[in-house]
């Protein structure tokens, strides 16, 4: 019986041939993606590293829905000319809060990695609201809905509630107060803001869309982007900590 | 409960089961629509009480309309193939694809002139690129596997269609998945998740889907009257089954409450990254290539009327194919956060998996021996040689721009886009026009295509647009790749971003017109099909009834 006759058992029989598949096709992702959640480079944690506030997770959630990530990537790769450009390449430990990763893969705009505080708020908000008054040949859509749409953040104690049940570390307290630091967060000069950077160490606290009598989905989105890149201080960060 | 039309007509278990889940899911969709947090998912909610409502009301306008007994497996000793919900997929395939490829050119023309976008956020490129994607891969790309796995599980077992309601649940459920997903990027629903935008609840609705297609597959291969299960149906079968490991592991979500649509993914970060790919890159591997590869070893031994060139070959191809694909997937994420061994990995198997791809090619395109004429008499033969020669070029460029020297260039760039067309376009786009050209005249049981010049129009159109689009892409790709890493003379870097992007703004335009080539050879289609369907120069007579004999 030649070799090639054994090969009937999986033609002849469609369980067989089911199962063949199954563990064929486990094994390579099995391989790939277990070590990834017990291996020290992929699960270490860097000093300043810090859930999104509600006011930045409700800015990526924004960021998420209008599919920036077609467009920009959040992944600045250890090569001179990115390195240059877009500042330190991006670490594992940054993106460990992110449900989902947004590093991208097309740079059809500029990487965002590190875009936070790169801008002033008045800037993005101009980019944002029609990009070609700050750069005339950019093809970027413009946005300038965002400013004038009123943040909806009624239920944003669930949605850290959610992201608490997938590992982010929402403590009740951030929970409790996830409304009124929105409002916070967005106006320049509260008395809540010492308060607020307790919860969320040098969050960032101002009326981020220039419009103090409304919290906008521009304060959002430019709050996220100013956080983008910003938690870690590459000063005192020890790139040798985490080597094996 | 409705045995009044007649005395041994009855409900069957399936039609009353269904029209009951149906009647559960109208009645939980209309409580949804009431609290949802948003009027897009109160939409969504609402769409999916009308589509319940309505599919109670179809069960039984059908039952009504039926005769008593279930229509017979056999009809004069000869299989009685069932080909309706094979028609509706075929149809929903053209028309998917029409409209994929017209958002694909909106999204192109949007990048070389962005005040197409008009800045209102409904049809911004970040909101219609994953329309165009989905589009194209899963409802035109789905549509036509659906519809031809159909028809070559039945011809290939001689059996009919395992299923009477579960065929059409399949078909038109896995298109209200489509309009779900493609209504909720609109509207700005999404996970963010590359070819894995729709939310929870459109993924919970296509695992049922899903799992309805596996059973509905693997029950009609139990029926089969041949011993051997015919090569096409062990790519089937890998997709399915492979597509459901897939999309189970990388839309792992909690979501917010059952009246929001937004969730989170379970994974984050690094881990997230690496699910995505593995899921992103073997949706290329099942959905786009095993799942058409199945197309191949039916459609162009039939359209060629010669027998699989090797038996043997085909055996190590799907195997190594299936092993290999999976671990492919780390190359998209090259010089990031992800280990470097990962990388590694992901880059060694993405080289080797050039051997089984170029397997694969050989035997589809030897297949041809001793019918190499056809291709001079016969466009839709023609039109499914050249998609598979399109597959050995972009299984070859694959794992070129998989190795990290020349990925450090290629990616984040147009390169990748142009490689992913002439895969897309090239190789699924034509396999499939193949396919639906085939299939059309068999199950709408026409003698013929109404008009073989209109494909041979159809094959040159869309054959100038493909070179037109990659070759732009090409240029544009190497060109803004060497401008991000270009240094003076002094060591600065000698363009700034804003720069390279005034530089692909002719490579945008051309590529646009290669897309509206691409899209014309499409129209030239719709037209061509439905002449053929309608036309009564195409009519069958029944005496000259072509004879249908399945390969083996």
């Amino acid at each position: 019986m030649s070799v090639w006759a054994k090969h009937q058992i999986f033609e002849k029989n469609s369980i067989v041939l089911l199962l063949g598949i199954l563990v064929v096709v486990a094994i390579g992702g099995l391989v790939e993606v277990a070590p990834l959640y017990y291996l020290k480079s992929t699960i270490e944690t860097v000093q300043g590293m810090r859930p999104y506030t509600p006011l930045e997770l409700a800015g990526r959630n924004i960021y998420v829905r209008e599919g920036c990530y077609n467009c920009h990537s959040q992944m600045i790769r250890p090569l001179r000319d990115e390195v240059e450009r877009y500042g330190h390449y991006s670490l594992a430990a940054e993106s460990m809060y992110d449900h989902p990763f947004q590093w991208g893969s097309k740079r059809t705009g500029p990487d965002l990695a590190r875009v936070g505080g790169k801008y002033s708020d008045e800037w993005q908000r101009a980019h944002l609201i029609n990009p070609r008054s700050v750069a005339p040949v950019s093809i970027m859509p413009g946005y300038p809905f965002l400013a004038t749409t009123p943040l909806d953040y009624e239920h944003i104690a669930d949605e850290l509630q959610a992201q608490a049940v997938v590992g982010v570390p929402y403590t009740a307290d951030m929970i409790a107060k996830a409304k009124s630091d929105i409002v916070t967060q967005a106006t320049t000069d509260d008395p809540g803001a010492a308060d607020l950077a307790k919860r969320y160490p040098k969050a960032l606290a101002r009326d981020f869309d220039g419009n103090p009598g409304e919290v906008t989905e521009m304060d959002a989105l430019v709050a996220y982007l100013q956080v983008l890149g910003t938690m870690v201080d590459f000063k005192t960060y020890d790139d040798k900590a985490n080597v094996r | 409960m409705a045995q009044t039309a007649s005395v041994n007509k009855h409900l069957t278990i399936g039609e009353g089961g269904s029209a009951i889940a149906f009647a559960a899911l109208a009645a939980l969709s209309i409580l949804i629509a009431a609290k949802a947090w948003t009027p897009a998912y109160a939409f969504h909610a609402y769409l999916f009480a009308a589509a319940s409502v309505a599919s109670v009301f179809a069960i039984f306008n059908r039952y009504y309309n039926r005769p008593a007994e279930a229509p017979p497996q056999e009809i004069d000793g000869k299989p009685n193939y069932n080909y309706g919900p094979i028609q509706f997929a075929t149809i929903a395939s053209v028309f998917w694809g029409i409209a994929g490829f017209t958002v694909g050119l909106y999204a192109a023309l949007e990048l070389a002139f962005p005040a197409l976008n008009f800045d209102f956020g409904l049809i911004n490129f970040g909101r219609l690129r994953p329309l165009h994607t989905s589009a194209v891969i899963f409802a035109f790309g789905g549509n036509v596997l659906l519809a031809t796995s159909f028809y070559v599980v039945q011809r290939t077992c001689h059996a009919r269609l395992a299923g009477d309601i579960a065929p059409w649940f399949v078909i038109l459920g896995y298109n209200f998945f489509i309009v779900i997903a493609g209504t909720g990027y609109l509207l700005g629903i999404t996970q963010g998740k590359e070819y894995a935008e729709p939310e929870w609840y459109a993924d919970l609705w296509l695992t049922v889907v899903w799992v309805a297609y596996l059973l509905v597959f693997l029950t009609t291969l139990w029926k089969r009257k041949e011993p051997h299960i015919y090569v096409a149906n062990w790519f089937y079968l890998a997709f399915i089954v492979t597509i459901a490991l897939l999309h189970l592991g990388n839309n792992a979500a909690v979501p917010v409450s059952i009246y929001s649509p937004k969730s989170y993914i379970a994974w984050s970060g690094v881990q997230d990254a690496m699910v995505q790919w593995w899921y992103g890159h073997n949706a290329v591997g099942f959905f786009l290539t095993a799942g058409f590869l199945a197309i191949m070893y039916y459609f162009i031994p039939k359209r060629a009327e010669r027998p699989v060139y090797s038996y043997r070959l085909s055996i190590v191809h799907f195997w190594a194919l299936i092993f290999i694909y999976i671990w492919a997937g780390p190359h998209h994420l090259h010089y990031t956060a992800l280990p470097d061994w990962a990388q590694t990995l992901g880059m060694t198997f993405s080289v080797i998996l050039w051997m089984p791809s170029w397997g694969g090619m050989i035997n589809g395109l030897m297949t041809l021996q001793g019918a190499w004429d056809k291709l001079r008499t016969d466009p839709v033969l023609r039109m499914m040689v050249v998609s598979v020669a399109f597959y050995g070029m972009s299984t070859f460029e694959g794992p070129l721009m998989s190795i990290k020297a020349v990925n450090s260039l290629s990616h984040y760039t147009d390169w990748t886009i142009g490689h992913v067309h002439s895969g897309a376009l090239g190789w699924v786009g034509y396999v499939s026009f193949g396919a639906i050209y085939c299939l059309v005249p068999w199950v709408f049981n026409r003698s013929r295509l109404y008009s073989l010049k209109l494909v041979n129009w159809h094959f040159w159109v869309s054959t100038i647009g493909i070179v037109l689009y990659i070759s732009a892409m090409w240029v544009s790709g190497i060109l803004q790749g060497l401008m991000w890493r270009a240094y003076t003379s002094l060591g600065f870097l000698e363009y700034s971003f804003i720069e390279t992007v005034e530089a692909m703004h002719p490579f945008y335009v051309i590529r646009a017109l290669g897309g509206g080539l691409f899209l014309a050879g499409a129209l030239i289609m719709a037209f061509n099909i439905w002449k053929t369907i309608t036309s009564p120069e195409t009519e069958t007579v029944a005496a000259v009834r072509p004879q249908l004999v399945p390969a083996e």
